[in-house]
């Protein structure tokens, strides 16, 4: 297999896009990742897009010719990948895969997604679809609810406190107050949170990620093509991994098997410890999710991420500066795009261009999960390609 | 020059409070409360109605213009809570006044602005002769589903305006500002409107009333900082407070027509309510600001001057709010479901 990577980013701001479709956001986003990587439309030999939901959201199927069709690029494959919240994650990696194969040589991976049509009664049953429907969603479950339940057992489990989960969300605002394309970039406190409405117990509203509008894209490399861009920033680790769906069914509800696994698998390709990431963008579609990240993908231990934020360990520059960007949480979570957001952030801040929430990296690191676990992919990203990490 | 001869106001004296409904719902009182801007909303009686509303505004708009009903040419009623669907409003409330029979009548509906739609037509009646005075008001009972936000906004009340020659107050120009936006809508035979949520913000109201209230002032040629007073839509406290932010508007130019907070949001009659509010204390030489607010979706902007003679109409009907403060009575939910006919069994 050949190394690849990313050489090229692009996305749109993520917010409440009320007066631009999906195909329009998917297209923005496709042009500025081009643009960065300045090749031409033609250069690309094949397309691969994450989106979890745009027959429900907006009632288009058939996304891949959509995509490529709106692109001006009709000829060359496209795939549509869906794996719920993280499916941008695996139009990524499919098609870093296909790079590393040896069948193509430039690539691009994109995620859009377009919530804001629905009402949120109806947002909410279309993200249930990400469970399981049959013992989950038509008893009445809601994804509020089953991060509920996981975050009551670690409340009960880790004496983990509602002020802790309140932090991960301070965090990410704090962030986000310092990244234009955030769709809440200004701060909160600890209070806000703590005030908001009740969702579902303990979770509070600004506990929760938001709906949101909004596409990402990046030009994939092979090595060989890669060394003719400016500032290539390699994938050095990957791994995919997969979990009971429902959450009855799993051995814990406090750490995601997903996530260990397929940052077990990263770690190792990459040859690094959880200690050398710099930066890293984690799945905090609840502040709780944040939490059991942190201690999942080996930042702290099992049940000492509470203390972990509250000790400072998350913020910019301190142990690992987690969700630079804001988060799903601050900067917004369009479901498919969300994947390709958190790598487009960490290639941003290893090309040192994330302004004034830049934090000296040479390595970094995205989570993404999709329902509540029953997929997860773990990049790991490194400035240059060396020997060493092999 | 021509402009408002009469206004008056009427607001049904049953009150039911936010956290009433809130308590119900097992929401918190004082986060919608916050949020809305919300303390207390309108609930009309059993035998109340736009009708009703309409009748007791609109004799109310007689008593300060003191004309004869007759000289009235033409009654435009806007509401989105007119009792019938097919038989007019407007005749009723027209023969109850003494109007009858030769007059133009017509009932309109453009959601929350269909008041001041019929403001603008009865004007531009008046400016072109057709009639020598004409009848422009705003009323509703809104309707809110149980359980829905709507519930702690929906309200009742209406406002009455007499257009002609000879005002207490000049319309000195108007301007609308109307596009295609599905923000909130009620179809035929359904009891309760849906809206789009969040989309009834930035992209509905903001964008509306405040492109509106540019376009009038570009019209006439006047900066915001000349109005003494200025009234946008109140669908809660929050939405016209910001877009009295974004004119930088001083919070004594607008709280006096802010009369949400007490009553709720009485749709067809909020704006004009507001309106009427502030011209029961207006004084000669000052300038008047208003621009309404109708889903689906369209702004009224208007710029009014008021004259000397408002000093002599002023106290010849009862104040908006002495509707709003006085006389009222507090109702708990199980009332207000049989008051509003939420009951179905």
């Amino acid at each position: 297999m050949r190394n690849v990577a990313v050489v090229g980013v692009g996305e749109t701001a993520f917010g409440e896009h009320w007066e631009k479709s999906l195909r329009a956001l998917a297209v923005e986003a496709g042009i500025a990742a081009i643009r960065d990587a300045n090749i031409e439309g033609a250069d690309i030999e094949a397309m691969y897009i994450g989106n979890m939901s745009a027959g429900k959201f907006i009632g288009q199927e058939h996304l891949a010719a959509l995509a490529v069709d709106q692109a001006g690029l009709v000829g060359i494959p496209s795939s549509r990948l869906e794996a719920a919240c993280a499916s941008g994650s695996l139009a990524f990696r499919q098609a870093c895969l296909a790079v590393a194969s040896g069948e193509y040589d430039i690539v691009i991976a994109a995620g859009a997604e377009k919530m804001t049509d629905l009402q949120t009664e109806d947002v909410t049953t279309t993200l249930m679809g990400a469970g399981d429907q049959e013992w989950e969603g038509w008893l009445g479950m809601t994804f509020p609810g089953l991060y509920a339940l996981m975050a009551r057992r670690h409340m009960y489990e880790y004496n983990t406190t509602r002020e802790q989960m309140a932090l991960f969300s301070v965090n990410g605002h704090k962030n986000a107050a310092l990244n234009p394309k955030a769709q809440f970039p200004f701060e909160i406190t600890v209070e806000d949170v703590l005030n908001s409405p009740l969702v579902a117990d303990p979770l509070r509203l600004l506990d929760c990620s938001p709906v949101s509008d909004g596409a990402a894209a990046v030009i994939i490399a092979s090595e060989d093509a890669a060394k003719r861009f400016e500032n290539p920033i390699w994938l050095i680790g990957s791994g995919q991994a997969t979990d009971n769906l429902a959450l009855h069914d799993r051995k814990s509800l406090t750490s995601l098997r997903a996530t260990k696994i397929a940052a077990k698998k990263a770690y190792e390709q990459a040859g690094i410890s959880p200690e050398k990431i710099d930066v890293a963008e984690v799945h905090d579609c609840f502040s709780i999710n944040g939490l059991i990240a942190l201690e999942d993908l080996g930042f702290c231990e099992r049940g000492k991420s509470g203390k972990f934020v509250e000790d400072g360990n998350i913020e910019r520059g301190a142990a690992v500066s987690i969700n630079t960007s804001g988060g799903l949480k601050a900067k917004g979570h369009p479901v498919g795009a969300t994947g390709i957001s958190q790598i487009i952030e960490i290639v941003k801040q290893l090309r040192g261009e994330c302004g004034k929430r830049q934090v000296p990296a040479e390595f970094g690191l995205t989570h993404n999960v999709g329902g509540t676990g029953a997929t997860v992919v773990v990049n790991i990203f490194g400035k240059e390609l060396k020997e060493r990490w092999v | 020059m021509f402009g408002i001869v009469g206004w008056g106001a009427y607001v049904p004296r049953y009150r039911i409070k936010t956290e009433e409904i809130a308590r119900v719902w097992g929401k918190d009182p004082k986060t919608i409360s916050k949020g809305l801007g919300i303390v207390e909303k309108s609930v009309p009686d059993l035998d109340e109605d736009t009708i009703t509303i309409s009748v007791e505004a609109a004799r109310n708009a007689l008593a300060r213009a003191g004309i004869d009903p007759k000289d009235i040419g033409s009654v435009y009623i806007g509401s989105e809570s007119h009792p019938y669907v097919v038989k007019p409003s407007g005749t009723v409330v027209a023969q109850a006044l003494g109007c009858t029979p030769e007059l133009m009548v017509a009932d309109l509906e453009f959601a929350c602005k269909a008041g001041t739609a019929g403001m603008q037509i009865v004007l531009a009646q008046v400016m072109a002769g057709m009639v020598k005075y004409g009848l422009a008001i705003g009323a509703d009972t809104s309707q809110g589903r149980p359980g829905d936000a709507l519930e702690y906004s929906a309200a009742a009340g209406g406002a009455a305006f007499i257009i002609g020659p000879k005002p207490a107050v000049v319309i000195e120009d108007t301007y609308s500002y109307t596009t295609d936006t599905p923000d909130f809508w009620r179809r035929e035979g359904q009891d309760y409107p849906k809206h789009g949520a969040r989309f009834t913000g930035k992209p509905a109201y903001f964008k509306h009333v405040i492109n509106a209230t540019y376009g009038l002032l570009e019209k006439v040629g006047r900066d915001v900082s000349e109005y003494d007073y200025v009234v946008f839509h109140m669908p809660n406290a929050k939405f016209p407070i910001k877009a009295m932010k974004h004119f930088k508007i001083p919070k004594e130019k607008y709280l006096p027509g802010l009369v949400v907070t007490k009553i709720g949001n009485c749709y067809s009659g909020s704006s004009l309510l507001g309106l009427s509010a502030v011209l029961d204390i207006a004084e000669p030489e000052q300038k008047i600001l208003l621009t309404s607010f109708g889903s689906g979706a369209g702004s009224d902007s208007f710029s009014l001057l008021v004259k000397d003679k408002i000093l002599d109409v002023q106290n010849k009907a009862p104040k908006t709010r002495d509707y709003i403060e006085k006389n009222k009575e507090y109702i708990d939910y199980g009332m207000y479901v049989k008051l509003r006919k939420k009951l179905k069994i």
